[in-house]
This record gives C-alpha cells, sequence and structure tokens, in this order.
C-alpha cells in the first residue's frame, strides 16, 4: 500500500517535471500581449478599438497556423494619450501579470515613456501607432521595434513628391507639440534638400478648433504649399477651413501625417487631389484585400496602417516566440530582428539594429468623388517608395546601439 | 501699411475672424450666465449640449434629410427639452445644496454623453456642409470673407441681444429676475416659480445647441468638440462677471478679439491669453469686470 503510493507520487512529480521541461522557456506557459492604446481620445479611431481587434485577430490566426503547446492571451487599457498613465500601466502588466509586450502606444509621449519602463524590465514594446523619429534615435533600446512609419517616412514620401511637382514655396502650420514640431522639421530639410525654399511657419496650440486664424496668416505668405504637421481633428478642421476661406484650391495642402479615417470622415470633396504617404492601404493588392475584408467585417471600418501594422507586428512577435521557444525578451528580439518579414503588411519587412522596421511605403493621392467606385475607395497609389529609401538612413542615425 | 510690423489687411482679416469665434463664446457663455444667475448651477454638461446640438443637425440632414434651416430650430427644441427633462429629474434636488454638487453632476453628465456618442459614431467627426443659400464668399479687399462666417456673427449676436431684451425688458424676465431674488413672495404672488426655472434651464441648453448648429458646417462635428470649448467659455463667464447677462456678451465678444490678435503676435500664447486676462480681472475686480460684488 505504502509502496503503491509512492509509486504514484514518483511518477506524478516525474510527470510534471518533464511536461514543466518542455515549456520551461515560456513563463508560465502563456504569452501575454498588452494592447496600450488610445481606447477614447482623438486617435481612438486610427488606432483604438480597431488595434485591439487587430491583436486578436493576430493572435488567433497565429494558434491556427502554429497550434503551440503554449497559451496566448491578451490584454488591453486605454492610456488616454499620457505618458504617466501609459508608463504605470506598463510597469503594473510586467511586473504583476506577466504581460511580455506591450504593443501599440499610439502618441510619441506614452511611447518615450512605455519603451523606458520595457528596457527596465526586460520586456518588448512594439510600437504601431507612434510617428517620432527619436524612438529609433536618441531614445533607442534593444527592446523596441517602431513599426509601421515614422515622421522621417512621412515627410521624405509627401514633402519630396510634392516639392518635386513644383510645390517650391512652402509655409508650415504646425502643431506646437514634440511630434509636430519634428514633423515639420523633417519636411522642412526634405523640401530645402530637393529645392524648394520655407517661408515661414505658425505654431498652432494643440488642439486647437478654429484654424482661420493661421490659415490666413498662411495665406498672407503667399507660399504654394501650406504644409500640415499636424495630425487628426487638428489635420481635418485645417482642411475643411482651407476651403471654406477659398485658400485652395489657390495654394494646395500637404498633410503630413493623415490617415484614411481622416480622409472618411471629410470625404473625397474636402480632399481630392492630396497627396500622403501612408504605409499600408486596404485595396492595394489581394492579399490586402483580403485581409481588410475580414477587419471590416467585424469593425465596420477599413484598418488605418497603424490597424493593420498592429497585426503584423504582433503576428511577427508570436511567430517569433514560437521559433525561438522561447518568450525570453533578447532570443525573440534576435529572432525577429533575423527573420524577414513577408504577410500582406510588408514585403522583406526587416527589423533594424536601431528598432526601425523597414518597409515599403506608399506615396497615394486621394481621389475625385467621381473616381471613387464603391465604399472606402479613396487612393490612387502613385508611387511605391522602396524600403531602402523610405526611412532615415543608419548612416544618419543618431541611436548609440548603431556602430559607425 | 504695417501696424507693429504685421500688414494691416492681415491685422484687420485677424480682428474679423477674431470678431467670428467671440460670437461663439458670447452665446455659450450666455447661456452659462443665464443659468447660473437663475439657478445657481455651474452647468458643466454645456459643451457636451453643444455638442449635442451639432450633431442632431447632421443626423436630421443625414438621416431624415431635414435642412440646415429647419435644424437650426429643431436642434435648440430636442436638445432644450432633453435640458427640461434632466431640470426637472436631477438638478431640481440640488438647488439648496452648495455650487460643488450641480458641477459635479453636470460634469458627470458631460462625460456620460460624449460617451454615449463617441461609442456610436467614432472621434474623427462628420462633414456638415455650409448650405446652399450661404456657401462662397465676398473680397472685403483684405481678406475673403465667407459669407456663412458672416452669417454666424449675425445670427449669434441676434441671439443674444434678443435675449438681453427678454430678460432686461420683458415682463417675463422681470418674472425670472423676481423669482431668483425672492422665490417665496414671487411664488406668493400667484407665479408658478419652479416652471420659470425649468424653462429657464431649457432655454439655457437651448441656446448651446443653437451654436452647437452654428458650428456643424465650420469645424468637424465630432463628440468632443464641447470639451476643447467649454473651458475657454467658463473663464469668459469668470471674466465677465459670473451671472451678468450683458457682460457675457461683451467679454466673449471682446476676448475673441483679444485671443485674434494674439494669434498673430505670439500664435503659440493663443490658447493661454484668455486665462492670463482671467487672472489678472480676478486679482483686480474679484466680481468679474460686470459682476456686482457680493
Amino acid at each position: 500500500m505504502q509502496i503503491k503510493k509512492l509509486t504514484t507520487l514518483a511518477c506524478a512529480t516525474a510527470f510534471a517535471t518533464l511536461s514543466g521541461a518542455a515549456n520551461a522557456q515560456i513563463s508560465g506557459n502563456t504569452v501575454k500581449v498588452g494592447v496600450l492604446t488610445d481606447l477614447s481620445g482623438t486617435y481612438s479611431d486610427l488606432a483604438g478599438a480597431g488595434a485591439v481587434l487587430a491583436t486578436q485577430m493576430a493572435i488567433d490566426d497565429f494558434i491556427a497556423e502554429a497550434k503551440p503547446a503554449f497559451k496566448v492571451e491578451m490584454v488591453s487599457a486605454d492610456h488616454q494619450n499620457k505618458a504617466d498613465i501609459a508608463s504605470n500601466k506598463a510597469r503594473e502588466w510586467f511586473e504583476r501579470e506577466g504581460v511580455d509586450a506591450a504593443t501599440e502606444l499610439v502618441t510619441t509621449s506614452t511611447a518615450l515613456a512605455v519603451m523606458k519602463v520595457a528596457k527596465e524590465m526586460n520586456r518588448i514594446a512594439l510600437m504601431s501607432g507612434p510617428a517620432s523619429t527619436p524612438i529609433t534615435n536618441e531614445q533607442c533600446n534593444d527592446v523596441t521595434v517602431h513599426y509601421t512609419y515614422d515622421t522621417y517616412a512621412l515627410a521624405n514620401g509627401t514633402a519630396r513628391a510634392v516639392t518635386k511637382q513644383g510645390g517650391k514655396t512652402w509655409f508650415f502650420l504646425t502643431a506646437d507639440y514634440a511630434f509636430g514640431q519634428a514633423l515639420e522639421k523633417d519636411s522642412s530639410a526634405v523640401v530645402t534638400a530637393t529645392g524648394g525654399k520655407v517661408l515661414g511657419s505658425v505654431r498652432h496650440p494643440f488642439p486647437a478648433s478654429d484654424f482661420s486664424s493661421f490659415l490666413l496668416q498662411a495665406q498672407a505668405s503667399g507660399a504654394q504649399i501650406i504644409g500640415l504637421a499636424n495630425a487628426g481633428a487638428d489635420t481635418t478642421n485645417a482642411i475643411k477651413q482651407a476651403a471654406e476661406f477659398g485658400i485652395t484650391p489657390k495654394q494646395s495642402l500637404a498633410g503630413l501625417l493623415m490617415f484614411i479615417s481622416d480622409v472618411h470622415s471629410l470625404g473625397l470633396k474636402n480632399t481630392q487631389g492630396m497627396y500622403l504617404t501612408t504605409g499600408f492601404y486596404w485595396d492595394r493588392d489581394d492579399a490586402t484585400r483580403a485581409w481588410s475584408k475580414r477587419f471590416f467585417d467585424k469593425q465596420k471600418r477599413m484598418p488605418t496602417m497603424v490597424q493593420a501594422g498592429q497585426y503584423s507586428s504582433v503576428l511577427h512577435y508570436l511567430r517569433a516566440v514560437d521559433a525561438a521557444g522561447s518568450d525570453d525578451s533578447a532570443k525573440v528580439m534576435a529572432q525577429m530582428k533575423k527573420t524577414p518579414i513577408n504577410d500582406f503588411f510588408a514585403k522583406n519587412g526587416q527589423i533594424r539594429d536601431d528598432g526601425r522596421m523597414v518597409h515599403d511605403m506608399y506615396l497615394v493621392q486621394v481621389k475625385k468623388p467621381e473616381e471613387s467606385k464603391y465604399p472606402w475607395d479613396y487612393y490612387h497609389v502613385r508611387q511605391t517608395i522602396p524600403a531602402a529609401e523610405a526611412f532615415q538612413p543608419l548612416s544618419e542615425s543618431r541611436c548609440p546601439l548603431i556602430k559607425k | 501699411m504695417e501696424i507693429f510690423g504685421v500688414p494691416s489687411a492681415l491685422l484687420g482679416s485677424q480682428l474679423l475672424v477674431g470678431l467670428i469665434n467671440g460670437s461663439f463664446y458670447a452665446i455659450l457663455s450666455l447661456g452659462l450666465a443665464i443659468i447660473f444667475g437663475l439657478l445657481n448651477i455651474i452647468n458643466f454638461a454645456h459643451g457636451a449640449q453643444y455638442m449635442m446640438g451639432a450633431f442632431v443637425a447632421w443626423i436630421a440632414l443625414t438621416k431624415f434629410g431635414i435642412n440646415y434651416w429647419v435644424s437650426l430650430l429643431l436642434a435648440p427644441i430636442v436638445i432644450g427639452a432633453l435640458g427640461v427633462v434632466l431640470e426637472r429629474t436631477m438638478l431640481r434636488k440640488l438647488y439648496k445644496l452648495d455650487h460643488l454638487y450641480g458641477l459635479l453632476l453636470t460634469f458627470g453628465l458631460a462625460l456620460i454623453f460624449e460617451g454615449l456618442f463617441r461609442d456610436q459614431y467614432g472621434i474623427s467627426g462628420q462633414s456638415y456642409e455650409v448650405p446652399e443659400l450661404l456657401q462662397g464668399g465676398v473680397n472685403l479687399g483684405f481678406m475673403f470673407m465667407p459669407i456663412y462666417r458672416a452669417w454666424i456673427v449675425v445670427a449669434a449676436l441676434t441671439v443674444c441681444f434678443g435675449t438681453w431684451f427678454m430678460i432686461e425688458k420683458t415682463k417675463l424676465g422681470a418674472y425670472l429676475r423676481a423669482g431668483t431674488e425672492n422665490p417665496q413672495i414671487v411664488q406668493a404672488l400667484g407665479i408658478n416659480v419652479p416652471l420659470l426655472i425649468t424653462f429657464t434651464y431649457g432655454y439655457g441648453v437651448a441656446l448651446a445647441a443653437f451654436a452647437g448648429v452654428l458650428a456643424a458646417p465650420v469645424y468637424q462635428v465630432n463628440p468632443l468638440m464641447g470639451s476643447n470649448l467649454i473651458i475657454v467659455v467658463f473663464a469668459v463667464v469668470v471674466i465677465g462677471g459670473m451671472g451678468s447677462i450683458m457682460g457675457s456678451i461683451v467679454t466673449g465678444l471682446g476676448l475673441g478679439l483679444i485671443e485674434g490678435l494674439t494669434r498673430v503676435f505670439y500664435p503659440e500664447g493663443s490658447a493661454v491669453v484668455v486665462f492670463i486676462i482671467m487672472v489678472i480681472v480676478l486679482l483686480v475686480r474679484p466680481a468679474g469686470l460686470f459682476g456686482k460684488a457680493v
């Protein structure tokens, strides 16, 4: 009797040890992805609930394709575009809830705060939403991936194309905070380098609703192009009011950061002919259409580049965990960096040592209302900007991780 | 010709734009001042009610094909009626308590309203076209003046001065003022004071909704459009003197002009200039420019 009991116990122990050994590399046998995004504020349409949905889709697709031995869970929270809320939440997730990666992180200030916490706790930060280049320059670290786009790529696409097409004189309407100033600086550099001239700029408070004063100053400058170095509701209000005051079409607007959700909300009548740079357009090819239709069925809106990038980054992360057989940050980062990204979002995308994911970007022009044949048929893809040209070259990098 | 290094044409156009924004401040702060003056309620839901006015116009147009001119009347009635319901069911219970309770209740209501609309319509906002009759603009020589903006000034000022006239010069207004001074005596004279107060809150809210419809074609109609504006409007009311009818109108217009000038000379400061003035006024005249010291 005694012996039988002992045997059972020994067997049980052996079994537990064995099954534990099989998954020793994945803590708690669970990979937990946290989506930290703006669920209620000014960026909630371009990221928000759609980014949460994209994450869930990535997890579902990963489980279906890889049938992993570990579990994958998702948590999400609203960071309200506030850096302190974002970093507190990330810390709580990492310390107490076993979250392996904090993702999305729209709004530069929240992104910068969370990537510091991630570094401190040795977890991973995947950034699809934020725009500013310091993430992969001055502030760069080895646990962060900046995935979808950045201000350099936007300026490089839109400002270059518009200047080359004859828009030689520029005036900037700039949101008066870190992101707007970065966008203005990057764009001015491109305009000057392409042979254009910057006549001036005006910094408006963020957020603002009435742009007429600022637009009249832009008008008085006589510049051919008014560059909108702002985002979200600021951009849409400025575009609408420029038409009202008869500034367009005499002078042209260049939206330096516009999402398809902005075009959708303004309508083609107000935005037709505008150039913009994007990392993703749902109607580009069969693969983008197939994924976007799945997204649309659930969300009732077509995905923005942030939401598509969120799916791609989370899927790439989960595949890397699976391939590395570990959720250890260093191993997963190494795996992610060495594997090229090939899905509907990116072709041969590559994560560099500064954390920048480089992939093709697209210069698109907004269609005229009569050219739009079906819902969300908004863009002509005018040019594919190859990955090698789209992003800041490593030779210009200010990231300490890059040895020159 | 230049004034302080700024071309006079630019300065002129900025003053005009300031006047337009001032009209919005005037009509919104007027509603707040009436509600505070007669009910002693700090109506923090004013911005949300302004937003709902714009949304009623947008929904009426896109879902029911009801045009702008009808909405200009319809939205204030709908939102005003909602205000009446709020007053009857909730605010009424707070009159005897400290101001703070009314502020907290209306602030909570504002968050709920904004949350509901955000959930339903998202944050990017909806486009509302300028009505056909008011499209286009006139060249004033120094600027291109959209006709719709001129209409905003005319409509807002007409409603503001109409309201002032009604409260200060008519018998109904006299009842209202008397009712707030001494409700017991007025009630004893056979006037239904609670009804008057309900009507007043409904009217204040209707003013906000009216401003919302005026704003719909100029700004994107979005759930947070009111919350951005309401803080400035509160500052306007404080500067003008809490509860002063004429004070809120004049201050609203004046601050619009000052803000317009700031946008030329120091654009970065245009968001705070109103608050700097508020601090100065509170230091020098704590009851506000037009308020009576208690």
